[in-house]
């Protein structure tokens, strides 16, 4: 892992959480669609990260989160799912030993390949996420669809961010 | 031995993932508890000065609104004082009353973070235990009823949970009829303008538009205006009812809030720890 690709990531890293705690936190649709586009971050660190590397990234990146949004251990949880999905399905999508690429985006991989990696990823991380926020079953019909929403919403934006910065690197 | 370890290895990920998973989930947990150690939220120094520098920016958005409300405010006190002022000018008494201090005082403090978006809603607000904050103080905005009870307290900050988070429940009542109830939010729909009264028996009218306050039976003060019943529905086969009301505050545009600090709050607290724990 080259330097600039770290570079790349920090400052990912920071965008990423500063649109989503100064903007995104007070944006939803009928209190029914949030969205989360933090997520992103994860789905994009380099393919070569080691297990408990990307591990710790993703409970740093949602212990962050939790801080700004008065949840302790709720987005901390969630990220972690993610990256346990991303690990599963990158290593039976892709041989292991040679990543022709250095990250994941949808320029690299191609369309069809990111938005099946980005609704499984997404996926997991809304689930836990809304099941450990409301932390009850009784309401579980309302959170299932507040969770569905909020999975469209954002994966709608994280597919429109990508298309919008990484389609020219298209070969 | 080694085998186990060419086991491990090989599933690491999912080994990992159980650890940090049951992490996140006992932090998740621990943090609904009483006693919370760890400050990983907006009353941290980090997290606060971070909202306190944006909210610079914020308030003036809504500047025009807050100063209705408090305008609105001044303008009842003012016709309070001038109705009291009237009462004494045929009688005056001066009465030195050492006994006799208010129960409960306000104490103003500025909205520095506020979500409404989530199922579990907290506020922040730029006073803290330096200012004589402490947990489970209850807090109300200005002249529009309940907002919430103080959770965490930090030297300058503290983090309210607003009454839009499932864990909050305050004891009410129908104005008219003295019923009693508890507010509760986020029951089937997450309508910020919206809450419950649950647990009302059956037998008590209501109408729609009868005011509901609070009781005094929770921290909050006796007579505090919450919200307007909209809808009321008999569940078949229960001895309580549900109400639906609309609140009176709207939390979108929350800016000054009062804490009420209860002169009487330890020593009832005090008293009551002595019941025996079922």
């Amino acid at each position: 892992m080259n330097s600039r690709l770290v570079l790349v990531n920090i400052g990912r890293w920071f965008i990423l959480l500063f649109i989503q705690i100064l903007l995104l936190r007070n944006l939803s649709f009928y209190n029914m669609a949030t969205p989360f586009v933090y997520v992103l971050f994860l789905l994009l660190v380099p393919f070569g990260t080691p297990n408990l590397l990307l591990y710790l990234i993703a409970f740093i990146t949602g212990l962050t989160l939790d801080a700004f949004y008065d949840t302790l251990g709720v987005h901390a949880a969630a990220c972690v799912a993610l990256a346990f999905v991303r690990i599963l399905f990158i290593s039976v999508t892709m041989n292991r030993d040679g990543f022709d690429e250095p990250e994941p985006t949808l320029g690299n991989m191609g369309f069809k390949w990111f938005v099946i990696y980005a609704t499984l990823c997404t996926l997991a991380h809304h689930f836990v996420l809304f099941f450990l926020e409301t932390f009850r079953l009784t309401e579980i019909s309302y959170t299932l669809l507040r969770c569905v929403f909020s999975i469209i919403f954002t994966l709608f934006t994280v597919i429109l961010i990508e298309f919008i910065f990484y389609n020219r690197r298209m070969r | 031995m080694r085998n186990l370890w060419i086991f491990i290895n090989r599933y690491n990920a999912f080994f990992f993932f159980i650890i940090f998973f049951a992490i996140g989930v006992i932090l998740a947990v621990k943090n609904n508890s009483y006693q919370r150690s760890v400050t990983v939220n907006s009353t941290n120094e980090i997290v606060g000065n971070v909202y306190q520098n944006l909210n610079v920016w914020r308030k003036y958005l809504n500047l025009g609104s807050v100063n209705d409300s408090l305008a609105a405010e001044n303008a009842k006190l003012r016709t309070e004082i001038l109705s009291l002022q009237h009462i004494d000018s045929t009688k005056q008494v001066t009465v030195t009353d050492t006994a006799n201090i208010p129960q409960y005082t306000y104490l103003s403090a500025r909205v520095i973070k506020n979500s409404i978006t989530l199922r579990n809603n907290v506020i922040t607000i730029n006073k803290g235990s330096a200012d004589g904050i402490a947990p489970y103080m209850p807090v109300i905005s200005p002249g529009k009823g309940v907002v919430g009870l103080v959770m965490d307290v930090s030297e300058h900050l503290a983090t309210v949970r607003s009454l839009l988070h499932k864990d909050t429940k305050i004891s009410v009542n129908i104005k008219k009829s003295d019923a009693l109830g508890s507010l509760v939010w986020g029951v089937g729909n997450a309508d910020i303008t919206r809450a419950f009264v649950k647990e009302v028996p059956n037998h008590f009218k209501v109408n729609v538009k009868d005011t509901i306050v609070t009781s005094g039976f929770s921290s909050f003060p006796p007579g505090i205006p919450v919200g307007s019943v909209t809808n009321s529905s008999v569940s078949t086969g229960d001895n309580f009812m549900s109400i639906e009301i609309k609140l009176f505050n709207d939390f979108s545009t929350l800016q000054y809030v009062y804490v009420i600090l209860d002169k009487y709050a330890p020593e009832q607290k005090e008293l009551e720890a002595k019941l025996p724990h079922e």
